[in-house]
């Protein structure tokens, strides 16, 4: 049973593979599963703004006959007053019986778990972690490579505030035979708690670099990511860096026919409108996917059997 | 120069030079009504240089703390003039509230009431890193 996510690295890659294995099934016949949260109450707490995560938990507990209550803009709820997050989830746990949580302040679900009596989930806490949307990364590239180990990944953009990334890498570490080409400017490149620490298995080599067409040919799967202009203190280095890299179909003259590309999403300009039509852009699926292994987190986490 | 021996309390010594007065405060010594010797530079044989704090009175000392700032430091224990035990330090694998996250995006700069817990996350350079945000404090 897991009690809390808020790291990838609660979950064992045995669990991993169960809500795979979940999500597979899930997938394959919805309307099995369509009574699984009924009576079961999801509560959706964003302090910081949100499309996807937030809306695919909520599709996800309404397709799975859960109810879904909560707030996606902080100034409708009693944060503005300055509420403690503590006291937040104490309340908010009082009428549910999960928590997703986004909130700008990196830690932040580890402080609502220490509080809370019903299980937490980080929907991304700044630019720390994002554990769910590496499930949805894991998933969508299990379905799109029909294996995890022995792939190249090519992670692009902003390596330092991108948490999806830091999260990924520490998901795909754990595989054997993963290499990880780091493509970002100096000044965004992955921090050294991911470089001491997922890097450093012996089961995994990565390569830094700032040049994106000189590791292109050797990929399997590519992770563009946005430069995120909320993550800046300062809006001049944001502006110098934000269009560092642009995939367009040039750069994917020398690719893989079989790449991969995905992206977390919202981008901006990181990925050409032109590449969306190309069949090796597989982002607005993973998108799909999310919601798919979202709904297995969620049974998993309220223990429900089918 | 001669600093008196105590007959009850606690002497911190091997004290790197220069530390001591990290130590005095992280310990939280001027909170003490009780003597307490710095003692600074003084001639080691084994360290070159080094520091060393005399509590004039029985102390709880926070080993923590200490092993966090200087883990080669020793803690003897003075009752009637003998040291009836003497403690090696060594790095803690956790520390609460010794030291604060100085990373501005962590959220025990805004939060009420939580403990600040960093982990060692390298011995050999002693490194901890904050228990929310992971960023790092040597």
């Amino acid at each position: 049973m897991i009690k809390n996510l808020n790291d990838i690295n609660d979950l064992s890659g045995e669990q991993v593979e169960r809500l795979i294995a979940l999500a597979e099934d899930i997938l394959a016949d919805r309307a099995k599963y369509q009574d699984s949260l009924k009576h079961r109450t999801l509560a959706t707490l964003f302090f910081e703004p949100s499309t996807r995560t937030r809306l695919s938990f909520e599709a996800a507990m309404l397709e799975m006959g859960g109810n879904v209550i909560g707030f996606a803009d902080p100034n409708s709820s009693s944060a503005t007053k300055g509420e403690s997050v503590a006291d937040t989830v104490r309340t908010v746990a009082c009428y549910s019986d999960i928590i997703v949580m986004r909130h700008p302040k990196e830690g932040a679900p580890i402080a609502a778990s220490l509080r809370s009596p019903v299980p937490i989930i980080n929907a991304g806490d700044g630019g720390h972690h994002h554990p769910t949307q590496t499930l949805a990364d894991l998933f969508t590239i299990r379905r799109e490579k029909g294996r995890l180990d022995g792939l190249t990944i090519g992670l692009c953009g902003d390596l330092k505030f991108g948490r999806t990334v830091h999260s990924l890498i520490q998901a795909m570490s754990r595989y054997d035979g993963v290499r990880f080409a780091l493509v970002s400017p100096e000044e965004l490149r992955a921090p050294d708690y991911i470089l001491e620490g997922a890097l450093r298995r012996p089961n995994v080599s990565y390569q830094e670099t700032d040049s994106l067409e000189s590791v292109v040919p050797e990929l399997d799967a590519l992770y563009m990511t946005r430069v995120q202009r909320e993550r800046f203190f300062n809006e001049a280095d944001y502006v110098r860096l934000k269009d560092s890299y642009i995939l367009t179909l040039k750069t994917l003259e020398r690719a893989k026919r079989d790449l991969t590309i995905l992206h977390p999403l919202p981008r901006v300009n990181e990925i050409a409108v032109e590449v969306d039509d190309d069949p090796r852009a597989r982002y607005f699926q993973q998108m799909f996917y999310g919601k798919v292994i979202r709904k297995a987190l969620l049974a998993a986490m309220l223990g429900v059997s089918v | 120069m001669n600093i008196d021996s105590i007959r009850n309390g606690i002497v911190i010594d091997h004290i790197q030079a220069g530390n001591s007065m990290r130590i005095y405060q992280l310990l939280g010594l001027d909170r003490l009504a009780c003597s307490v010797a710095i003692i600074k530079n003084c001639k080691s044989r084994k360290m070159g240089r080094k520091d060393i704090i005399k509590i004039d009175e029985d102390f709880d000392v926070n080993l923590d703390a200490l092993g966090f700032v200087d883990p080669n430091v020793t803690v003897s224990v003075i009752r009637d003039g003998q040291t009836v035990e003497k403690r090696k330090i060594s790095p803690p694998e956790r520390i609460v509230n010794v030291i604060r996250c100085n990373n501005p995006r962590c959220i025990t700069t805004t939060e009420p009431g939580l403990d600040h817990v960093f982990h060692l996350t390298d011995a050999e350079r002693g490194q901890y890193r904050c228990a929310y945000c992971d960023a790092a404090r040597q």
